[in-house]
């Protein structure tokens, strides 16, 4: 048990320092669903099973034939006449034997049919090259039951994904460059208390070089504060003359030549980013005013009821601030006085967070739910990411594609560039459209690229028509198309498999932010977009 | 890949590893015109059918860390080398196939065997290899009249990823901007000042680097001449408990086996994801320019998918004085009164040529003298008063050309020596 463990901990390295052990926990605990094991549908999963997924089940009803086998690295010449999905899940399963392997040998139609209800075990489902009707019929069961839905198709050389969820939290979603949580607007009495204990002018070269950038700016920001009526610098000019202020602070050799100082050059860098307002981002603002976190109720989920903790934390003991995320960049100092900072602001998050604790507690208390249903492990990484928290909601495929809800705006203003990839989505959905009339897709066949020219087209003038889209299509798209023939490239699938593996990796782990909501590749270009339809 | 005469036909019947229906998705591609085709393209039945010869250079074996994420590896593979599994693998999964394993350094092999190519992909991992294969590239290319025959242009496609970030380029030697025109997107590796780890940790990564440079010389735990091995577990551990007792000296929390093995590794996260993307549109670029179906990528696309998903693609510029693709010596300042050693700084320090440990030889009175030579022990120390030395005591004129030599580049670099005063 132990080797396993040590073993596991071994090969997940790489991905253990993205997302953390309690990341691969909720992972290792997940049931993904792919529907086709296309080769968009076995490179997705490959991506899920490598990185260690609890377990995937596969529901084809295919049977494999040779051009399955020409695109597809997980099925070989002998799955030929055999069940999609059992073939390829044999050859997915054999990458990573951590992973449990499931294949179901029925369309997802049919499922849907007999028994929708199957889908509901799911953590989320992957729905891989569907047609339009399957995919709003299994857009409707999962979005009744809140499960995740993934639409995924390659199309030629664009990839496609739509996600469809209601709502997902974030809370720790990692922000690439956060602003520090310094306070140095709003120092808190501990933090004053530790500056003042600095005496700049009295302390000896070594000291006063080793002297972390907080407190030195924390110091000339005192006295920038009673010269100037209580109000900090504001403008270019006065953080310049906050700048020179803190360079005549730095030390004359006896010949007047300034020492070298690297803390105070540090000082200086770090005004704009020290003199930053302490405040409650608006993103932040914007959920503390939501419905879901102004009626906490015995339902709500935790999140739900930390983030109202955390409102009520804002309006009393914060007096209009988050609570304190407790860590400080590295700077040069000594080892001493860099630790006692930090220790400084590491105490007042411990602090904060326990605060917001009690307002948990008494939460969970009128909403009849029990403590230890939030740890405080769950409380402290909460506070901890409070500024970064982040909300998705991703409109259902029933809004998207009805007329009355149809989002004309983004589609009309993105057309003003004709190529630009909203040509690829409506041409994508024109295609659902020749499917709908013709029982297949245009140009599969040699023979009927030519004639099918004229038959997408009608499909594109009626779609745009039916949801009044003035917008023009230019043919060449319509051409391009055609001779796709609904083809399904290896390199197309397997770059919509990775992007689309790392959304389930993120819709699971709640780790990281997913798009909202469709998701347009070109390979043709190397070039994507994000579009919120 | 294969001789360039012989296009490759689809072959049909069962006998020779081929199947109905086998090239259906690709066939669309390669066989029907567009309006988005390339001018170059030539829509025919007759056409490649599939990358047959494709050869494979690893100079690693593999690791168990490796199996998150490199799917042609299983468990019973570790220790094995990447390219001889890697390419069973392959040729056992694809009929046809023949990939060509060589379990070897780039630099192993030289312009003979590069030159049989028809393109290159690169999934290096340091920027040095980068650098080295981009010169050997370079090196191949045939000038008439200051102007390149196309036929010896091998493009070079190139990915790399760190976690969630990746970026992949088409190179064509020559043409567009090299990896030396772009170096500043490379930026040097940051290491932690020395008189912070020696005296005024504050990190536990400041620990960890106290112990791998400073205790593991001085206290040499595993013999006399055994250097730190990032790789063996003994080793990290040993680092570890010793990392842990910097740490607690200065009242730092944080020190984890993990974190330890990080820094002395200097491990870079990874998943399959972003690999599996980046790889796909690096193998994207090499069906576009091998089978001409559609213009290249111009020709630098990065990826991140930290929050949603972004691509951002540009056309990266070539410079006029790129020290690898620019055909002009390079300028090089200093007044005559110089040190070598001055010389020496910037051929290391400058962003933009970013050297490791260049050796300097120039011509005086008519022979080639070597001015300073690093990796040869006994020529480093005969040379080495020579770094103290001015330009005008070596005898360097203005005007002279000096030869560079260095791991970041297959061929020698020339600058041309201008003095100042």
């Amino acid at each position: 048990m132990a080797a396993t463990k040590a073993s596991k901990e071994q090969k997940y390295d790489r991905q253990l320092r993205l997302w953390g052990d309690h990341g691969q926990e909720v992972l290792e605990n997940a049931h993904v669903c792919l529907i086709n094991a296309t080769a968009s549908g076995t490179e997705i999963l490959k991506n899920l099973v490598l990185p260690g997924i609890g377990a995937f089940t596969i529901i084809d009803g295919h049977t494999v034939l040779g051009e399955d086998v020409g695109n597809n690295f997980f099925l070989s010449q002998n799955s030929i006449g055999r069940n999609r999905a059992q073939a390829a899940t044999e050859l997915l399963q054999e990458l990573n034997s951590d992973v449990s392997g499931n294949f179901v040998e029925e369309s997802a139609d049919q499922l849907l049919d007999n028994d929708p209800e199957f889908f509901h075990r799911f953590s989320i489902v992957i729905g891989v090259q569907l047609s339009e009707s399957t995919r709003l019929r299994l857009g409707s069961v999962l979005w009744a039951v809140g499960v995740p839905f993934l639409v995924c198709w390659t199309y030629g050389l664009m990839g496609y994904m739509r996600l469809v969820v209601k709502e997902h939290t974030v809370i720790e979603s990692h922000p690439d460059n956060a602003l520090e949580d310094l306070r140095l607007d709003r120092p808190f009495s501990e933090l004053t208390d530790h500056i003042q204990s600095y005496q700049l002018e009295s302390m000896e070269k070594k000291d006063h070089s080793h002297t972390p950038w907080i407190v030195i700016i924390a110091k000339f920001l005192e006295t920038w504060l009673t010269e100037h009526d209580g109000q900090p610098p504001k403008n270019y000019k006065e953080k310049e003359a906050f700048r020179q202020m803190i360079r005549e602070g730095i030390l004359k050799k006896e010949n007047g030549v300034r020492e070298d100082e690297e803390n105070f050059e540090e000082a200086v860098k770090n005004v704009n980013t020290a003199l930053n307002p302490t405040k409650v981002p608006s993103s932040v603002e914007d959920l503390f005013n939501s419905e879901q976190c102004t009626n906490i109720t015995s339902q709500s989920a935790a999140f739900w009821v930390m983030l109202r903790a955390v409102k009520e934390f804002v309006l009393h003991e914060g007096k209009g601030c988050l609570p304190a995320r407790g860590t400080i960049p590295d700077m040069i100092s000594d080892s001493q006085r860099f630790i006692n900072l930090q220790n400084v602001y590491r105490d007042k998050a411990l602090q904060d967070a326990a605060a917001v604790a009690k307002h948990v507690e008494s939460l969970l208390q009128t909403t009849g739910k029990t403590p230890e249903t939030l740890s405080e492990k769950d409380i402290k990484l909460f506070c901890k990411n409070a500024a970064f928290l982040r909300v998705v909601h991703c409109r259902s495929l029933a809004e998207e594609y009805a007329v009355e809800s149809v989002n004309k705006d983004e589609i009309t203003s993105c057309m003003d560039s004709p190529d630009s990839e909203m040509v690829l989505y409506l041409m994508l959905r024109s295609v659902d459209r020749f499917y709908q009339q013709h029982s297949r897709y245009p140009g599969v066949y040699n023979y009927q690229v030519e004639e099918d020219i004229s038959k997408l087209k009608l499909c594109v003038t009626s779609l745009l028509q039916e949801y009044n889209l003035n917008v023009s299509i230019k043919d060449d798209y319509i051409h391009e198309f055609c001779r796709y023939g609904a083809a399904e490239p290896h390199t197309v699938a397997a770059f919509l498999g990775g992007a689309a593996a790392q959304e389930v990796i993120k819709m699971v782990s709640h780790q990281f932010v997913p798009f909202n909501n469709t998701f347009i590749y070109n390979a043709m270009s190397q070039t994507s977009a994000t579009y919120q339809l | 890949m294969a001789d360039s005469d012989e296009p490759m036909v689809v072959e049909g019947g069962a006998g020779d590893g081929e199947w109905e229906g086998r090239w259906n998705h690709i066939q669309k591609f390669l066989e029907r015109p567009g309006p988005f085709t390339h001018p170059d393209f030539e829509a025919s039945s007759e056409a490649l059918s599939g990358f047959h010869n494709i050869h494979v250079v690893d100079m690693d074996t593999i690791d168990l860390s490796n199996l998150n994420r490199q799917f042609l590896f299983r468990l019973k593979d570790v220790g094995q080398p990447k390219a001889e599994v890697a390419a069973d693998f392959i040729n056992t999964r694809i009929p046809g196939c023949c990939v060509v394993p060589h379990f070897k350094k780039i630099q192993d092999f030289d312009e003979t065997f590069y030159r049989q190519f028809h393109i290159i992909v690169c999934g290096l991992d340091s920027v040095i290899a980068r650098r080295w294969m981009n010169g050997m590239l370079l090196s191949l290319l045939v000038y008439e009249d200051g102007v390149v025959d196309p036929s010896s242009i091998i493009p070079l496609i190139d990915g790399g990823t760190e976690g969630f970030k990746g970026n992949a380029r088409v190179i064509l030697p020559g043409i567009t901007a090299c990896i030396d025109c772009t170096l500043e997107l490379y930026p040097p590796q940051i290491n932690f000042p020395m008189c912070t780890i020696a005296s005024m940790p504050r990190l536990p990564e400041h620990c960890v680097e106290y112990v791998r440079m400073l205790l593991w010389p001085k206290d040499k735990p595993f013999g006399d001449t055994v250097g730190l091995d990032g790789d063996d577990p003994e080793h990290i551990k040993w680092v570890y408990q010793r990392s842990l007792e910097r740490a607690a000296e200065f009242s730092i929390t944080g020190v984890t086996y993990r974190l330890t093995q990080g820094v002395v590794k200097r491990i870079i996260p990874a998943v399959a994801s972003t690999n599996a993307v980046i790889a796909a549109a690096c193998a994207t670029e090499v069906f576009k320019i091998a089978s001409s179906a559609y213009a290249p990528l111009n020709n630098y696309m990065v990826f991140n998918d930290v929050d949603g998903l972004y691509t951002y693609t540009f056309e990266a510029e070539r410079k006029d004085n790129c020290s690898a693709c620019s055909q002009v010596p390079l300028d090089m300042r200093f007044s005559s009164s110089s040190t070598l050693q001055e010389v020496l700084d910037y051929l290391t320090e400058s962003s933009y040529l970013q050297m490791k440990s260049p050796a300097i030889t120039a011509s005086v009175e008519g022979k080639n003298k070597t001015l300073y030579l690093q990796t040869v022990a006994s020529i480093e120390q005969r040379t080495r008063p020579n770094l103290s030395k001015t330009l005008k005591e070596l005898g360097l004129a203005d005007g002279q050309e000096l030869a560079v030599a260095d791991v970041t580049t297959p061929q020698t670099m020339l600058f041309r020596l201008s003095f100042t005063s």
